[in-house]
């Protein structure tokens, strides 16, 4: 039971941070038709913004300001470097991503160094929140579903709300319309490409302490984000919010179970022995199983379900 | 002189299309034969070995970059994956199987596609950006996976073979590294020229149709997934084939083989030579290839200089470098290259300001992030200064300032110079 509570509580969280990632790349995705490649980059780059400036300033201001630098740069990114090459097509602008992600990995170990950084828990959040079954629950971890949750829903409001939501949602499948209307569309898509960006860029502050913040974070934790987004269906929020769920629950729970097929049939009497030919198979905990998770579910939904959970087109 | 009579006096001075065909493949023959009596150090030789296993990838995975407009993350696994089936086979040969070390990358290619077909099957259902994604996701699970069953793929330091363990065929015994740089000739020669033919067969031209408008060639009666299965069959059977010769040169197979920095290279090769032409990637696949050899003994930064090269080519020449060079043709035909020559050296100037600045600061970075052991005394560009100092620093972003707004003075003034002289070579 305790191993229950604890690994929902936590996959929760890992979902909530999956979550923040795929919200802003599932939201630029829509809008533009483009899948950045480097959003795992600029959440990487909040981490060690956050850092960086919490050793001058301490933790609090980091927070505001990591994702408003990492906001202000992902709109650069999309001025002054996918505008140009949006005219050369879709599979141009993954690239020209994908390039962006190579360089910031680069240009991170430039400054920071190759090992991880000492990014920790500010001290003004490390304590218990509370305690279940004789175990305490770290306060920073309810730090980050508060800011998560607060996150979407000031999100939420912003979109369905207020006028500048409104127009976002009109130009997610009537640009044209909107532009003629005289609305500066292109503006309107760096708004929502910077908006995307601070949103990883938050991540990152809050996702540096509980992971670790190393220039590979950001090939590490990249590729299941995009399985998330393309489990939950390309373009669609809810799927995406689903799927990060999932995901984040399933891989915590595989973590924590420590149970692999040679115990089962020990359970049945046989015993597997080194010599085994399939012992590489049988001995493979589930535990170890659990980076491979999100991939098996991504080759399992392609066999059943082509476009995704909620996903609508079919590219 | 009437058109007609112009087109039959062309007709009589050019030579049968055969011919014109055989010629550039003649070249190639000759080239090949040569390099190795030239290049005769053992480094060398390496090089150009390195370069050929390269070029079967890179233009490998042209057959769906350039060709079917597929593009993927995760293509190493099928070079990978080859190469552990040929160095597996390797070893099958050592203990009495009788099979010539010549045939490896062979074995190598039908690995590769044995895997082809499995994961293809499941990606290639989607196109565009999702099989992007797919592909990166099954790269992903592939490595994870090898990582856990190390029996098969021997964990971090890989599995290794003997390639002159084999039965003498013609006193080939690959003992020795000319051997070797004939097999990779003869099987990227013969390579490059059944992928040449795919490309002129019927399929060839579907993959083409697949790339351009999917929709109408579902109308036209084909299945466009299907049409991308083929192709990604035929693509990862190839980059097998390198994978094979890969694990004869090098006599190992380790899980780096089949990750994320090899595929991330055969795309930085593929996109920066040209993904619109046959000789782009080959032009790329030699380019990377020596810049990783020759960069990555001056500085450690050479992945950070390829990325930004990386990101340059995709922002202004979106048909890589092969792209530029056949810009210039109707003016090279016209006999009027010589009249883009000032415009051009105007130019150099300032992007050689802006390159000597950024690489300046990469390497002041380099040197204080990653190798502070070595002390803040540094030489670049024949001058020794004091990494540490202020001045290095205002120097270096002095130097880049420059060269950007030297560079957005000059671009408008070398883009007309462009114009007029095409408008003249049109003319």
């Amino acid at each position: 039971m305790e191993l229950v509570v604890f690994s929902l509580l936590n996959g929760v969280l890992y979902g909530l941070l999956l979550f923040m990632l795929s919200s802003g790349l599932t939201l630029i995705f829509s809008m533009m038709g483009v899948l950045n490649f480097a959003h795992a980059s600029l959440f990487m780059l909040g981490a060690y913004l956050a850092y960086q400036i919490g050793r001058y300033t301490g933790f609090w201001p980091g927070l505001v300001l990591a994702p408003l630098i990492v906001g202000l740069l992902g709109a650069a990114i999309e001025r002054w470097g996918l505008r140009t090459v949006h005219r050369f097509g879709h599979v141009a602008e993954l690239l020209f991503t994908f390039g962006l992600a190579l360089l910031i990995e680069e240009v991170v170990q430039l400054i920071w160094g190759r090992a991880p950084v000492p990014y920790t828990v500010p001290s003004s959040l490390d304590f218990a929140a509370f305690t279940l079954f004789g175990t305490t629950y770290p306060a920073y971890k309810v730090f980050m579903v508060l800011i998560s949750i607060g996150m979407f829903g000031l999100l939420g409001l912003v979109l369905t709300k207020t006028r500048i939501g409104l127009i976002i949602q009109a130009a997610l499948t009537h640009p044209d319309m909107v532009a003629a209307l005289g609305h500066n569309v292109p503006r309107v898509f760096m708004l929502v490409f910077g908006v995307g960006s601070a949103l990883a860029g938050l991540a990152g502050v809050i996702g540096g302490f509980a992971l670790v913040t190393s220039p590979t974070m950001a090939r590490t934790l990249g590729p299941i984000v995009f399985v998330v987004i393309v489990v939950g269906g390309l373009g669609s929020l809810t799927g995406a919010f689903v799927a990060s769920l999932l995901i984040g629950i399933v891989q915590t729970f595989a973590v924590a179970i420590d149970f692999s097929l040679i115990d089962l049939l020990a359970r049945f009497g046989v015993t597997v022995t080194r010599a085994d030919t399939f012992y590489d198979l049988w001995r493979i905990k589930l535990a170890q199983l659990a980076p491979v998770l999100p991939y098996f579910m991504l080759v399992l939904m392609l066999i059943m379900r082509p476009r995704g959970l909620m996903g609508t087109r079919e590219t | 002189m009437s058109e007609v009579a112009l087109k039959t006096r062309a007709a009589r001075t050019r030579a049968p299309v055969w011919l014109r065909a055989a010629v550039p493949w003649a070249l190639a023959v000759l080239i090949i034969l040569a390099l190795p009596q030239l290049m005769t150090t053992s480094f060398g030789r390496t090089l150009l070995i390195e370069m050929g296993i390269a070029i079967v990838f890179a233009v490998a995975y042209n057959m769906l970059l350039g060709e079917t407009g597929m593009l993927s993350f995760g293509h190493a696994i099928y070079f990978g994956l080859g190469g552990y089936a040929a160095v597996h086979v390797l070893r099958f040969i050592a203990a009495g199987l009788l099979l010539p070390v010549a045939l490896l990358p062979l074995v190598g290619g039908l690995g590769g596609l044995v895997f082809g077909l499995l994961f293809g099957y499941l990606s290639t259902r989607r196109a565009g950006t999702a099989f992007a994604m797919i592909t990166l996701g099954l790269m992903e699970l592939v490595v994870a996976l090898a990582l856990i069953f190390d029996h098969l793929f021997g964990g971090e330091e890989g599995i290794s073979g003997n390639r002159t363990s084999g039965p003498e065929l013609f006193g080939i015994t690959f003992g020795s590294q000319l051997h070797v740089y004939y097999l990779v000739a003869v099987w990227m020669l013969v390579s490059l020229a059944l992928m040449r033919a795919f490309t002129r067969t019927p399929v060839g031209r579907l993959c083409n149709a697949v790339r351009d408008n999917p929709e109408r060639v579902q109308f036209l009666g084909y299945d466009p997934s299907r049409i991308r299965l083929i192709a990604f069959a035929g693509s990862s059977f190839f980059a097998g084939v390198a994978g094979g010769l890969f694990a004869v040169n090098y006599e190992l197979m380790a899980i780096n083989s089949l990750g994320a920095e090899r595929s991330a290279l055969v795309l930085l090769m593929a996109y920066i030579g040209g993904i619109g032409s046959f000789l782009g990637p080959i032009l790329g696949a030699v380019l990377v290839t020596f810049l990783q050899v020759a960069l990555s003994d001056y500085t450690q930064a050479w992945l950070l200089y390829l990325g930004l090269f990386f990101v340059l080519v995709t922002l202004f020449a979106p048909n890589g470098l092969i792209g530029l060079v056949l810009m210039h043709g109707p003016i090279a035909r016209a006999g009027l290259l010589h009249r883009l020559a000032a415009a051009y050296a105007l130019a150099l100037v300032p992007a050689l300001l802006l390159a000597a600045g950024l690489i300046a600061l990469v390497e002041i970075n380099y040197r204080l992030a990653i190798r502070p052991e070595l002390g803040p005394a540094m030489k670049l560009f024949g001058v020794a200064f004091d990494a540490k100092s202020a001045t290095a620093w205002i120097v270096s972003f002095l130097l880049v300032g420059a060269g950007l707004l030297g560079l957005r003075a000059v671009a408008p003034r070398v883009a007309a110079r462009w114009g007029e002289t095409l408008e003249v070579a049109r003319a």
